[in-house]
């Protein structure tokens, strides 16, 4: 059906534009047959040009009515604040100039559409302009650049004060696990070279490291609200990228090497969850879902807001559906969530069968 | 002086030429050695046969992306096994992603682009008979040819061609068991790419050694058009960069077949533990990006060259800042070779290399935003004829400083982080370097039509359907693309239904994808005139936008050596338009543009621009 849709809207164009083109060339019959513009081709692309300054007003203030609700709600991490007063203030700059330019340029182009016999101006530079428009720039970039390096540095100042969490993200085709330091908050070393299938030793901990002990491996992200989590990441095949929109936070997972960010969640899920943003979104997507329903297609259950971790970087066919759930609770509801969780020492060096794990594995990941 | 001596050679050569070469069919169309046969060849190859694939790929996708897990019948006829049932698979889904990029940006925007107006306006515009070496200009569009060969066999693979996106980070493009592309496909990439290198490293030194060497008598380098300025820069960033990208395919190749580990250390993968040990894909991203980011400078420099070009023919007016354009021309392409680890910056490179990235790539802004204001107030109080060209040149600069002020944003590191790898990044380049660049190369397609057959015009009532169709088109793709990004959707996702947070994008995507789909569709006006004229082409005047440079002293009639007299003398530089004495009367009486041939007239001051 979309595709019958689709060559018939393609047939119309097509018709359309013949018949434009039709009408050009007939319109033009009369006058000489010159493809050299001339002062009734001036004049139609200089109003031309004046309407599609219109039609770029129209298609920002059209998009920002139709598509402004859709972006990223309040950030859920304490750097989240800043970084989007950074994007609004950059984004209030670019319209502006956006504005600015675009209505000089083709306001230009309408207003000095050319007319036989005018004289164009011999205007070949002037320093003072070259410099005016040299400096503005300058100006407002140093201030961008000071406030963007100011901020960068803090988000990438990874550091231990404030007792943060130690969390382990292990990226692998196509899948997210996670891995807490347990008791001790200290991740046992760890290097694909020791994955054990056999052991269920799938993240290739060290046994014989003290710390590996009471580490835990889980399937679904927690972090408890207000505390500061300094993730590690690592990728066991190929590049994937850590992305979790909500918290503002990205960083690629490298084979072979560890890479780091942090920061601090300060809304928990359901907190989120009562955002009016995040009511409403959930109240259009949910109506898109029913309407699914109504017509028997898949991907049609409710849906309720979580923190969502993505694969962001190109990692192979499943690319697209590599993910992992993060919730974000009071430090109570954390506790008690991770005093159920097994200890790698547990589950591995403990003698328990691989199945045992893997029962583990799959009733957190559905929890 | 070298400048005489020169033109004395040229002179004795030319001499020459009349009296032998009688061309055989072979000579002139396919191994010929002449620069206006091998632009023609550039422009047919590279733009409409590569250009054509790589929108074809894209509408592929898009359609894909606007409904996913549609049945199509036409994936079904083209894409055949791959698309069972007509629904795309996922593997291909990225191999159409891949091969796009590569086609849009290494074909189309760099060989295409640079090897046609570089090849067709270089000694036409500084006076020469011909390239330095015509020999290894006809080596370097069959190497190209090669190139293009290989690329496309790829897609005739059972496996598919490489599908790890266009920058083929390892280990994913490295390693054949983490997905199909990266077997046969990905070879094939690499051997085409290394193919293409040498092929464009032969047409920069070309293009270089031209320009110092062959100027005719009286052009300083000051006096050169902006289109030579923008060609000559391009072409040395390309000779500077480009073999780092060698490097790093070289170094990928050993790592694929040798058992290197220049970029793979410690993974594990289908269920062992492979060999590799010590070597960082961050390596590679580094290598790739020392000539990737210069590249998209590469690919927009010639079309700012044009811009600036035929935007003073259409204003009548010379262009403004005419120094100020060649600084920031070259202040461009110094910081385009320093500013690559803007790519890099959630890569897990140091953070402290991130703030000078950011710092170098904010500071890119200044000469961009100079060139901007120059081609604005070239407008102003100008006499635009609005010709197909110029109204592409104008639809330049629109999309220029749309999808350039977004990259105040992805410059920024901290800003960076959560639109990295999203459609907001899409939407930018498509817009500052895509849409910008095919702009520039349409204005000069049409603008010197003229030039590359013989005297003939492209119809300017469908060049002004095609124009309109695509710029309300390109807007309609690529601003509600900034929303999608925003929203946090990953690109190169074969489809968004994974995360029911993006399930109300869906309308956008479908919008994007009928404007793709129109504005693609609009561009077959653009065949249909540019094959008609060629052949149905009415002749126009010998110089029909009245312009000063010297391709239009030229002969209609094409010959080998460009001029049947001497090479003409250059007096001026290429912008005296509109230009009055003290009485404001016009230099020449009753034309408003005096030719750079012409010497000063008695009184006239020769103002230094």
């Amino acid at each position: 059906m979309t595709t019958l849709l689709t060559l018939v809207v393609l047939a119309l164009v097509a018709i359309a534009i013949w018949q434009m083109t039709k009408i050009f060339e007939l319109s033009q019959l009369k006058a000489e047959n010159s493809q050299i513009a001339n002062d009734s081709d001036n004049k139609t692309n200089g109003y031309l040009l004046f309407a599609f300054l219109v039609f770029i007003y129209g298609i920002t203030i059209f998009s920002f009515w139709k598509y402004g609700k859709f972006l990223l709600p309040e950030a859920g991490s304490a750097h989240g604040a800043e970084y989007d007063s950074l994007m609004l203030v950059s984004f209030i700059i670019i319209f502006l100039v956006q504005t600015l330019t675009q209505a000089l340029l083709h306001y230009f182009g309408y207003k000095y559409r050319g007319v036989e016999g005018n004289r164009a101006l011999f205007f070949a530079d002037s320093d003072r302009l070259e410099f005016i428009w040299t400096i503005i720039p300058v100006i407002v970039l140093s201030g961008l650049i000071l406030w963007g390096l100011y901020t960068w540095t803090t988000i990438m100042d990874i550091n231990d004060d404030d007792d943060p969490l130690i969390v382990e993200l292990y990226a692998q085709q196509f899948g997210w696990t996670a891995r807490y330091g347990g008791e001790d908050n200290v991740l046992g070393m760890a290097n694909v070279r020791m994955i054990d299938i056999n052991k269920a030793n799938v993240l290739g901990l060290d046994e014989s490291d003290a710390y590996s002990k009471d580490d835990i491996i889980v399937k679904e992200l927690h972090l408890p609200v207000g505390r500061k989590v300094n993730f590690k990441m690592r990728s066991q095949d190929v590049l994937h990228s850590a992305y979790m929109p909500h918290f503002r936070a990205q960083m690629n997972c490298v084979p072979g090497m560890i890479t780091e960010f942090s920061f601090t969640p300060i809304h928990t899920t359901e907190q989120m969850r009562l955002n009016p943003d995040v009511v409403d979104k959930v109240k259009r997507t949910n109506a898109i879902r029913a309407e699914r329903a109504a017509n028997g297609e898949d991907n049609s259950d409710p849906w309720e807001f979580d923190y969502i971790l993505l694969c962001n970087k190109i990692c192979g066919k499943s690319h697209y559906n590599m993910q992992m759930k993060i919730i974000v609770e009071t430090q109570e509801e954390y506790d008690a969530w991770i005093a159920e969780q097994k200890t790698f020492g547990e589950n591995v060096m403990g003698q328990a069968s691989t199945d045992e794990f893997k029962n583990i594995e799959t009733a957190t990941a559905s929890h | 002086m070298s400048v005489t001596a020169n033109a004395q050679v040229d002179d004795h050569a030319h001499d020459e030429h009349d009296h032998h070469h009688k061309q055989t069919f072979v000579t002139k169309y396919i191994f010929s050695q002449d620069h206006k046969m091998i632009a023609k060849q550039y422009l047919i190859l590279g733009v409409f046969v590569m250009g054509a694939l790589g929108i074809a790929m894209s509408l592929l996708f898009r359609m894909q992306l606007a409904w996913p897990g549609e049945s199509f019948s036409v994936f079904e006829v083209l894409l055949g096994d791959w698309a069972p049932g007509g629904v795309m698979d996922a593997d291909v889904y990225l191999a159409l992603v891949t091969i796009h990029g590569t086609l849009m940006v290494f074909f189309v925007l760099t060989q295409g682009l640079s090897g046609t107006f570089s090849n067709l306006l270089i000694p036409l515009q500084i006076g020469a008979r011909d390239m330095a070496s015509g020999f290894m200009n006809m080596l370097s569009f069959w190497m190209f040819f090669v190139s293009c060969i290989v690329m496309l066999s790829s897609l005739f693979l059972e496996a598919g061609p490489a599908a790890a996106g266009w920058t083929i980070y390892p280990p994913l493009s490295a390693l054949p068991m983490a997905q199909p592309g990266s077997g046969m496909g990905m070879t094939l990439w690499l051997v085409s790419m290394a193919i293409f290198i040498a092929s464009s490293l032969m047409g920069s030194l070309n293009y270089v050694v031209t320009v110092i060497n062959l100027r005719t008598k009286g052009m300083s380098m000051t006096r050169l058009p902006l289109t030579i300025w923008a060609f000559f820069v391009t072409a040395i960033i390309g000779i500077i960069s480009f073999p780092v990208l060698l490097s790093a395919a070289l170094l990928l190749i050993m790592d694929r077949s040798f058992g290197t580990s220049f970029f793979l250390s410690d993974i594990f993968i289908q269920g062992e533990v492979l060999h590799y040990q010590g070597g960082s894909p961050v390596l590679y991203e580094h290598l790739f990006w020392f000539l990737g980011h210069p590249e998209v400078y590469i690919v927009i420099l010639p079309a700012m060259g044009i811009v600036s070009e035929v935007m003073a023919v259409n204003a009548r007016k010379p262009i403004f800042g005419y120094r100020a354009m060649i600084a920031s021309i070259l202040a461009i392409a110094f910081l385009s070779t320093i500013v690559w680890g803007h790519h890099m910056f959630i890569s897990g490179m140091n953070p402290f290399l991130g703030s000078v990235f950011t710092f170098t790539t904010l500071l890119i802004a200044i000469p961009s935003a100079v060139k901007a204001f120059n081609w604005i107030t070239t407008l102003w109080k100008g006499n635009l004829q609005l010709n197909p060209a110029m109204l592409f040149s104008i639809g330049m600069v629109s999309t220029f400083i749309t999808g350039g002020l977004t990259g105040i944003v992805l410059g920024d590191s901290t800003l960076d982080i959560n639109v990295h790898d999203t459609y907001f990044v899409i939407a930018h380049f498509h817009l500052v370097m895509g849409i910008s660049a095919l702009y520039g190369m349409f204005a000069g397609i049409y603008h010197w039509f003229p030039t590359m057959f013989e005297g003939k015009m492209m119809n300017k009532n469908m060049g002004y359907v095609h124009f309109w169709i695509t710029a309300v088109g390109s807007y309609g793709i690529f601003f509600p693309m900034h929303f999608v990004g925003m929203a946090g959707v990953p690109r190169r996702y074969y489809e968004n239904t994974a995360f029911p947070m993006f399930d109300e994008l869906t309308d956008i995507q479908v919008l994007m994808t009928v404007f793709a789909i129109i504005t693609a569709s609009a561009q077959l006006i653009f065949v249909f005139n540019f094959v008609r004229s060629i052949f149905y082409g009415k002749v126009g005047p010998k110089n029909p936008w009245k312009a000063n440079t010297l391709e239009w002293t030229t002969p209609q009639e094409h010959i080998h050596g460009n001029w049947p007299g001497a090479i003409p003398e250059v007096h001026r530089w290429a912008y005296d338009y509109s230009k009055v004495d003290e009485n404001d009367e016009y230099i020449i009486p009753g034309q408003d543009f005096v030719p750079q041939d012409v010497p000063l007239q008695k009184d006239e001051e020769e103002l230094q621009h």
